[in-house]
C-alpha cells in the first residue's frame, strides 16, 4: 500500500517535468530524423549552424530576413522583438533554459523557418543550428 | 504515516492543477482585490473608475498572447468578429507566424469571444464596441474611433519615441494596460 503512494506521487513529479529535455537529447532526436530525411546524413556541423544563423535573405515581399533581424547577430545578446519584447539570448552559456523545452524548440522553429525561409526547416538544419549555439562560448 | 503520504499526493495534484489550470485565474482574483472589484460582483456604473476594463484572465492566453511577442491585450478592446478573424489568420500575424496547436488555438478563441468588446456588459467595453462600425473586423485596437479621441493630443512623433515606439505598445504609457487599467491618472509618457 505504502509503495503505491510512493509511486503515485513520483508519477505526479515526473509528469509535471515530462517536457524537460538536454540540449544533448534533443541533437539525438534530430539526428533520428535527419537519417530518415537523409540516408547519407553524416552528422551535424556548429560551422554550418553558424552560416545559417547569420544567413539572410530577400523574403517574397521585399525585406532582407535572418535571425539576426530579431535575435541580433550575437547569440549571447538579447534581442527584440517589432512588438518591443525582450527576447532572451539563444546561446546557453548564457540562458540555460534553450533548448531545455522540446514543445518551445518545435513551436519556434516552426514559427521562425516560415517566416524567414517560407519553408519548414529540415532536420539537419535544426540540428546544425542547435550544435552551433550549443557551442557558443 | 499513511496520512502524511496521502496528504503530500494531495497537495501535489493541487499544485499540478494550480499550476496547469488556475494560474491566470488566481491572478485575476489578486488584482481584483487590489482594485476592489470582483468578477461577479455587481456595479453600479457610476461608481467604476474610468478606464478600467473587467478583470477577464486565462492561462493559456496570458502564455501565448501576452508572453514572448506582444503585450497581453485585453479581449474587450475588439468584438468578437474581429477575435474569429485574427485566429484564423495566426499563420501571418501582422506580417508573422504566430500559429499555434489547434486545441490552444480554440481555448484561446472561446476566451477572447466571451469577453470581447461586444459580449462584455461594462461601459467601456460598450462604448469601444459602439465606435466600431458593424460590418467593420478592425485587427488593431489603435484603428477604432475609441482610441483616436482619446489619443488626439499624442503625435505621431511622441508614438515614435524608443521608449514607446508605437501606438500599440499600450504599456509604454499605461502601466497597467495588461491589466486591463488604462485609467487616465495612471498615464506616464515616457521621455
Amino acid at each position: 500500500m505504502k509503495m503505491r503512494k510512493v509511486l503515485i506521487l513520483s508519477g505526479l513529479l515526473i509528469s509535471q517535468n515530462s517536457l524537460a529535455i538536454t540540449s544533448q537529447e534533443l541533437l539525438q532526436q534530430y539526428a533520428t530524423q535527419a537519417r530518415q530525411e537523409n540516408a547519407a546524413f553524416a552528422g551535424f556541423s556548429a560551422e554550418r549552424g553558424a552560416n545559417f544563423f547569420r544567413a539572410e535573405r530577400t523574403h517574397s515581399e521585399g525585406k532582407k530576413v535572418g535571425c539576426s533581424t530579431c535575435h541580433t547577430t550575437d547569440p549571447r545578446k538579447q534581442g527584440m522583438t517589432r512588438a518591443n519584447k525582450v527576447i532572451e539570448p539563444l546561446a546557453p552559456v548564457v540562458n540555460p533554459q534553450r533548448f531545455t523545452d522540446q514543445a518551445k524548440v518545435e513551436k519556434w522553429f516552426g514559427r521562425n523557418c516560415k517566416d524567414v525561409l517560407e519553408r519548414v526547416c529540415t532536420a539537419q538544419e535544426k540540428g546544425d543550428f542547435v550544435q552551433y549555439l550549443v557551442n557558443v562560448k | 504515516m499513511k496520512k502524511w503520504m496521502q496528504l503530500l499526493v494531495l497537495v501535489v495534484s493541487v499544485t499540478s492543477a494550480g499550476v496547469l489550470l488556475a494560474d491566470g485565474d488566481r491572478d485575476g482574483k489578486e488584482r481584483g482585490e487590489e482594485r476592489g472589484e470582483h468578477k461577479s460582483g455587481e456595479h453600479k456604473s457610476g461608481e467604476r473608475a474610468s478606464g478600467i476594463l473587467p478583470l477577464v484572465s486565462n492561462a493559456k492566453w496570458k502564455a501565448e498572447c501576452g508572453g514572448s511577442c506582444h503585450m497581453l491585450y485585453h479581449p474587450a478592446l475588439l468584438p468578437e468578429r474581429s477575435w474569429v478573424k485574427m485566429m484564423a489568420g495566426l499563420e501571418k500575424h501582422f506580417g508573422e507566424n504566430a500559429a499555434l496547436d489547434e486545441a490552444t488555438r480554440d481555448e484561446i478563441t472561446k476566451f477572447l469571444i466571451a469577453n470581447s468588446s461586444d459580449k462584455m456588459n461594462d461601459r467601456r467595453s460598450r462604448r469601444i464596441n459602439e465606435s466600431i462600425t458593424p460590418g467593420e473586423e478592425p485587427l488593431r485596437f489603435t484603428e477604432t474611433e475609441y482610441f483616436d479621441a482619446r489619443h488626439d493630443d499624442i503625435s505621431a512623433a511622441t508614438f515614435k519615441r524608443k521608449s514607446i515606439n508605437s501606438p500599440a505598445n499600450c504599456v509604454a504609457c499605461h502601466p497597467k494596460a495588461e491589466q486591463g487599467d488604462y485609467s487616465e491618472d495612471k498615464v506616464k509618457i515616457p521621455r
